[in-house]
């Protein structure tokens, strides 16, 4: 089975974290220790590429939803995208597209962040 | 649906990273017995959330519990069966979260019973703390 992994680059003053594999209880915890390092470091415009998830349940979810409130105090956001079908199913039917900015492509959100 | 074994039985430690097993278990026994690909990965998902719960809450993160998982393989559903023998719940009183507000105050949880209820055809719970707590999730296959 193939775990799970988080990659972090920076384009400009955006950071984006890359994530693979399965984001399930048991993995959740590696990505809030991504996040918290990210918040500590002040890092507040955050892209999560989901380009190489295969598979995320609820407790994946939560991270985001854990985050999200604190980050966008400080003016930034967390901006997930180039979902697969099958992941994005999992945040639509919870409401997520609604309260997440969800894009098609990493460089769209990079835009997005840099043209606010 | 081709002769095959019609019931399948996990006794498995109560620890996140037993998660990805059952999940591997349940989906391809679900692609087995004729669900395509997507239902398959909903019926995956829905098992995962139960264990999931049965982990963090019925067991409160103690990783030696056991959470059994019974596969039950009909000629026009699949039943799965997820029990602990830890804390109950009032399943009554799960109501579908207000996102927005969870996500105000921080709240990570309470999404899993939600998700089995949407991505199952059937849910029914018998809570009997400490004895025998049990999810029983349903998927037809037409």
């Amino acid at each position: 089975m193939e775990g799970f992994d988080v990659q972090r680059n920076t384009n400009g003053g955006v950071s984006i974290l890359c994530v693979k594999g399965y984001l399930d209880a048991h993995t959740a915890p590696e990505l809030e220790q991504a996040f918290q390092k990210l918040i500590d470091n002040k890092e507040y415009k955050i892209v999560v590429n989901f380009e190489n998830l295969s598979y995320i349940s609820s407790a994946g979810l939560g991270v985001f939803m854990g985050f999200i409130e604190d980050i966008r105090k400080h003016g930034g956001d967390i901006k997930l995208t180039n979902m697969q079908p099958k992941i994005f199913r999992v945040f639509d039917l919870l409401g997520f597209p609604t309260l997440y900015d969800i894009l098609d492509d990493e460089n769209m959100a990079i835009e997005k962040f840099n043209a606010s | 649906m081709p002769n095959m074994q019609k019931k399948y039985q996990l006794k498995i430690p109560s620890q996140p990273e037993n998660l990805a097993m059952i999940r591997d278990l349940v989906g391809k026994v679900a692609t087995k017995v004729g669900f395509p690909d997507d239902e398959a990965s909903k019926i995956e998902l829905a098992v995962d959330e139960a264990c999931t719960n049965v982990i963090k809450h019925a067991y409160g993160g103690n990783t030696d519990e056991t959470i059994e998982v019974l596969i039950k393989i009909d000629k026009d559903k699949l039943v799965i069966m997820v029990s602990d023998k830890g804390k109950g719940f009032d399943p009554d009183k799960v109501k579908m979260p207000d996102l927005g507000e969870s996500i105000k105050v921080g709240r990570k949880g309470g999404l899993g019973i939600c998700l089995i209820k949407t991505l199952m055809d059937k849910v029914e719970f018998q809570i009997k703390p400490g004895s025998k707590n049990q999810v029983k999730m349903v998927k037809y296959l037409h």
